[in-house]
């Protein structure tokens, strides 16, 4: 094999962080290279640089032995460099084949190009629609018209910024089969992730970073997870936190809860049932656009429905409020931090303020009390190891990490009955994403009853007491945790609402 | 009564006149806010437009060139509107305000000198044998080439944002900016050129009302009518060919309601004045009430300020 | 060359420094555009920016023309805050006026100490109403408050039009379209308080509108939930605001003190109805909620400051023949300076060193 593209020593900084440290490594013509990395190691910033979204401070790259400097992805695009980012830049009003279209740089006409979506789709094994909406495709479907758009140009490099995140393991096969055959059509791939069971799965090489640094280079099949993990995290391991779980009486009961989506893209609840104990984990796994915003604006009380549909301790409280829900007991902490848990430019204070209101009693007829709330916003700080200069800071200011901690301890600070968090360690860096779920388990431990929905599978299957899935709209069956497989798991994804091989529990 | 003056087909005739300036300045502004940019300054460019449409045409006696010093006028003007909300991230409806204000003030600055004065007479097209024509004649055949422009204007903007690459990638910028820029789209050229578009549009749309509709200066002569087209654009869904139906219905009530004055019935003519604005209130009632099809047709970036970010 | 670079936190320097960057600039810019239009730049910005603060008779005017855009420009902050935007404070201004001048017009004749604060009240919910109408339209059916408020305007104008020609035309006015002069009526009349600094009761009541307004910014969790909504919609919905009750709070507040601001104008500096009665306060209060900051304190500070470029314009317009309109100018090239420097708030200027 030869080298395809050499990067040396590149560096980049923003202001207060040195994102790239001198970077140097190098991917083979036709293999699939990992850049392995914890959220925050500059796994981002070192793609954007080779697709030419970002400009670097210093260093070079070459490919296959010219200078290459993309001055913008285009011209990256144009190099044979194509890129699939995780969020993806489609257009939800636009069709499959306009999407294609405002990605391509030399787009045949609509019906040439409408021919050859069809054919590249199906020779990979991914077939699409070029004239369906994207806004009525599921998020799996999605990343294939990302994918089919990098492949219409033929790339000689296909960059990857952790794809599977939205997929279910059935999905994850069919795309690591795709990847495989680019590979061999001699297409090199760099596969950025932080899974490690995907990187020896798939990869024939790996580059680890840490702290902006190049850390390690390897053979994946060489290696072990814990190896690599090593290698990654740099020796600090998890803490496993021993399940003890001895179920109380049921809290929270959700009976057939039926809610249209607001959103015209969103994806209605149907029939959602469960039954959530004292002392409980529940873990809600699925596919990301499955219901899961709509489930907790649901529980939440920001959408109000029919009073039975939910019961908090015996009383049907679906038609309250997020204030009187808080009131009773019933607390939340939605996925977006910036924007939905917390007001971007308000203090931490007064976002403390925001949910910690009632149950902290922070305004007594009305007028807010600066001084209780002050104090509630530190002790938020000083619990849950925020780190800010203070509680006059914005919001904005604070690192995703950070700010999670401080969204997740505000709301266990406030002893809930129950807590229901979507995406709780959603882009926030290992360290912080243990202590929150030590958080959690602590809670659960004296006593509450937990709801934790989330995408990473690896979180839930080591948080939870019970398991269920969400998908398009319906719940499965909540079942214990342990025993679980990866098949299993991936069945309910597909639909399988009483979760294939588990006999009654 | 006598309602036997009310001709038919005089009236859209007259209709037709009245909506132009309506129709311009409401298919500019669905440009620039299909690229995602909620523009408020329409009227602000529309009376910039009408007071240099109006000096250019009777400085130099050609009132084609009077329309193009009317839509030159509402181009420039707008780049303000452009610069502050594309490159300085100001506030969308602020902004847009301000160019209103600024423009009402600017045009009646410019125009101090040219009260009274009859601008130089913009001839009908006439088409030998087909304008003379009974009825189809003065229907199809009886106007002035801007409002042929105007058609064709809307045909064009339909053709560009539906049919060519350019208008795919403008669309794009306003139903998702961010996507956009990674692509490699500069998302604020694009909305720039938008607003600039719109903002020509709206000038030429102004200097019809001075030149043609009233035609003469006075301040503050176009009296609501960019208000009236940003609401055409949300009756319209964001649509070119609604866009007409909409302009041309309001150019309907307004003829009707002057006819009716003029009729000198019982109906007094301040209320019959205020139809206008109480309909487009109906309409935009109308039209926003089903809140999931209005987020559908709305450019899901619409007034929202595009941040380049890494 | 030189760059923008995000700062880590807002400057708060800037954020006070920007609406006086934004006057100076504007009086430069004038300048050269007076020298454009062929006017003597030094004495008609003299008179604009200067004159109405210093001279002794301009200063006592200076607070009654002040206090309709200050008490105006409160309530329509407040709805900013909330991103409620009523950009039709003109029309209700109108709507209070009438429906405050029909009550003292109706007990025309009578006294007691009591008529004009039953006309305060008329006054603060005809400007409610009106304000409430784009409320519900935008609660109930999503329309557009922008655009409703603002053609409300249209209908207002005519409607006093309508008015003055109508039921509420002097009976003794030889036919003008005009009503009587509540202000020469000594129950309806608007009482001076410090007569030489220009506050009337109308000044009084704003003033204490004003530390209410702030109280409820500053201390309540009502005006919380206000900047809540204005500044993260969703985070609002989650922290248990209901949109709708700040839609229609923001609209009837802003209403309501636009309708008192009708009210103070009619039975004080203007006396009487007449179709030119408006004269765009409703506007340029608009200007002076943004260069106030939205904050009682700056709207205070901002409201001087444009009334002075009335009373400036005024006399550039008896001494310098300068037309009426370079007065709406200059407030428009206030506001985009203003909007424009808001950049250095979040953003700081950087001075790049070319790589060499």
């Amino acid at each position: 094999m030869s080298v395809l593209l050499e990067v040396e020593s590149l560096s980049k900084s923003y202001p207060g962080v040195k994102a790239n440290d001198e970077v140097s490594f190098a991917i083979q013509k036709g293999e699939i290279h990992a850049l392995l990395g914890e959220n925050g190691a500059g796994k981002s910033t070192l793609v954007k640089m080779i697709y030419g979204l970002v400009k670097p401070d210093s260093g070079a790259m070459l490919l296959e032995g010219q200078p290459y400097a993309p001055p913008k992805p285009s011209m990256a695009r144009k190099s044979g460099v194509s890129m699939v980012f995780q969020h993806f830049s489609l257009f939800e009003a636009l069709t499959v084949a306009e999407n294609i279209t405002l990605g391509m740089d030399d787009a045949p006409n609509r019906r040439e190009l409408s021919a050859k979506i069809r054919a590249v789709s199906q020779d990979y094994g991914l077939p699409l629609d070029p004239d369906r909406l994207i806004g009525d495709m599921s998020v799996g479907e999605r990343q294939r018209v990302e994918i089919i758009r990098c492949l219409l140009q033929n790339p000689r490099l296909f960059i990857m910024d952790e794809p599977t995140s939205v997929l279910t393991p059935q999905e994850v096969e069919v795309l690591f089969g795709t990847l495989r055959q680019l590979s061999a059509n001699g297409v090199a791939i760099l596969y950025i992730s932080h899974k490690l069971d995907e990187i020896l799965a798939l990869c024939d090489h790996a580059t680890i970073l840490r702290h902006g640094k190049v850390v390690a280079t390897c053979t994946p099949k060489e290696e072990t997870a814990t190896s690599l993990a090593e290698m990654m995290i740099g020796g600090e391991l998890d803490i496993h936190i021993a399940t003890t779980f001895s179920p109380g009486a049921v809290v929270l009961q959700l009976q057939g809860l039926d809610m249209q989506s607001k959103n015209p893209f969103g994806t209605s609840l149907r029939g959602v049932s469960l039954a959530l104990r004292k002392g409980e984990i529940l873990g809600i796994g699925g596919v990301a656009g499955n219901g899961q915003d709509e489930l907790l604006a649901a529980l939440s009380g920001e959408e109000k429905i029919a009073p039975a549909m939910i019961e908090l301790a015996g009383e049907g409280i679906g038609g309250l409020g997020p204030n009187e829900r808080r009131e009773r007991g019933l607390l939340s902490a939605p996925e977006e931090r910036l924007g939905h848990a917390a007001a971007p430019v308000m203090s931490l204070s007064q976002n403390a303020f925001l949910t910690g209101r009632i149950r902290k009693g922070l305004a007594p007829n009305g007028v807010i009390n600066a001084r209780k709330t002050n104090d509630f916003a530190r002790e938020i700080v000083k619990a849950f190891d925020v780190r800010t200069p203070g509680v006059q800071v914005a919001a904005k200011a604070l690192s995703g990490g950070n700010l999670q901690k401080f969204v997740i301890g505000r709301e266990v600070l406030q002893a809930p009955e129950v807590l229901v968090v979507n995406q709780p360690t959603w882009g926030v860096d290992a360290a912080a994403a243990a202590a929150i779920r030590q958080a959690l388990r602590q809670l659960a431990a004296d006593g509450a009853a937990v709801i934790v929905i989330s995408q990473d599978l690896d979180e839930l299957m080591e948080i939870s007491d019970t398991f269920a899935v969400l998908a398009e709209g319906r719940l499965s069956r909540p079942q214990p945790a342990e025993g679980l497989t990866v098949e299993e798991i991936g069945l309910m994804m597909g639909g399988d609402l009483e979760g294939a091989n588990h006999a009654e529990a | 009564m006598d309602f036997s003056s009310l001709n038919a087909v005089a009236m859209i005739v007259l209709l037709i006149g009245a909506a132009t300036p309506i129709l311009l300045a409401a298919i500019g502004e669905l440009v620039a806010e299909k690229s995602g940019v909620l523009n408020l300054g329409v009227e602000g460019m529309m009376i910039i437009g009408a007071v240099t449409g109006f000096i250019t045409a009777t400085t130099t006696g050609s009132p084609m060139l009077g329309f193009a010093g009317g839509a030159l006028g509402g181009a420039l003007v707008s780049t303000l509107f452009a610069f502050l909300t594309q490159y300085l991230h100001s506030n969308q409806v602020a902004t847009g305000l301000a160019l209103t204000m600024f423009g009402l003030g600017l045009a009646a600055l410019m125009g101090r000198n040219y009260n009274g004065i009859k601008p130089p007479r913009t001839d009908r097209l006439e088409v030998p044998g087909l304008s003379d024509f009974p009825v189809l004649g003065e229907l199809l055949f009886s106007y002035d080439p801007i409002i042929y422009f105007s058609v064709f204007l809307v045909f064009a903007v339909w053709w560009f944002l539906n049919r060519t690459r350019g208008g795919l990638v403008l669309r794009a910028c306003g139903e998702n900016h961010d996507a956009a820029h990674s692509l490699g789209y500069n998302v604020q050229l694009i909305r720039f050129g938008a607003i600039m578009f719109g903002g020509a549009c709206a000038g030429l749309g102004g200097a019809y009302v001075s030149l043609v509709r009233v035609p003469q200066w006075t301040e503050g002569m176009t009296a609501g009518v960019g208000w009236i087209a940003l609401a055409i654009v949300v009756f319209a869904s964001w649509k070119p060919w609604r866009v007409i139906l909409g302009a041309y219905m309001f150019g309907g009530i307004t003829i009707l309601q002057l006819s009716l004055q003029a009729l000198g019935i019982s109906i007094s003519g301040a209320y019959l004045s205020m139809t206008p604005y109480i309909v487009t209130i109906v309409v935009l009632v109308i039209m926003s009430a089903d809140r999931k099809r209005a987020s559908i047709n709305a450019p899901a970036c619409l007034g929202r300020s595009f941040h380049a970010s890494h | 060359m030189l760059r923008l670079e995000q700062r880590q936190q807002p400057s708060k320097l800037m954020l006070y420094l920007t609406p006086v960057l934004a006057v100076l600039t504007t009086m430069a810019v004038g300048g050269l555009l007076f020298v454009a239009l062929g006017i003597a730049p030094g004495r008609a910005i003299y008179l604009l920016f200067i004159d109405p603060f210093v001279d002794s008779y301009n200063l006592s005017q200076l607070f009654v023309k002040a206090s309709p855009l200050i008490l105006i420009a409160m309530g329509l902050s407040i709805g900013f805050r909330a991103g409620v935007w009523n950009i039709g404070a003109e029309g209700q201004f109108i709507m209070g006026a009438l429906a405050g001048g029909a009550v003292g017009l109706a007990l025309w004749g009578m006294t007691g100490w009591w008529i004009l604060p039953l006309m305060a009240v008329a006054a603060a919910l005809g400007g409610a109403l009106w304000g409430l109408i784009p409320a519900l339209l935008k609660i109930r059916f999503n329309a557009s408050e922008i655009l409703v408020s603002l053609m409300l305007v249209y209908v207002a104008e005519n409607f006093l039009a309508q008015m003055v020609q109508g039921v509420l035309r002097a009976p003794d006015g030889m036919g003008f379209p005009e009503s009587r002069n509540l202000g020469r009526n000594e129950p309806t009349a608007l009482p001076d308080v410090f007569p030489a600094l220009g506050i009337n009761a109308g000044g009084v009541t704003m003033l204490v509108l004003l530390a209410l307004a702030f109280f409820l910014l500053q201390k309540h969790a009502l005006g919380f939930q206000i900047k809540l909504t204005g500044d993260s919609p969703r985070a609002a919905r989650f922290a248990g605001v209901k949109p709708g009750v700040i839609i229609a709070l923001c609209l009837g507040v802003s209403g309501a003190a636009a309708g008192l601001a009708g009210l103070f104008e009619l039975t004080g500096a203007a006396g009487k109805l007449t179709i030119d009665f408006p004269l765009g306060y409703g506007f340029t209060a608009i200007i002076v909620a943004f260069l106030g900051r939205l904050n009682p304190v700056g709207i205070l500070l901002a409201g001087v400051v444009l009334a002075g470029t009335y009373i400036g314009g005024e006399n550039a317009q008896f001494m310098l023949k300068l037309p009426a309109a370079a007065v709406t100018v200059f407030q428009g090239m206030m506001l985009f300076f203003l909007l424009g420097f808001e950049i250095l708030i979040n953003y700081r200027v950087k001075r790049l060193r070319r790589a060499v």
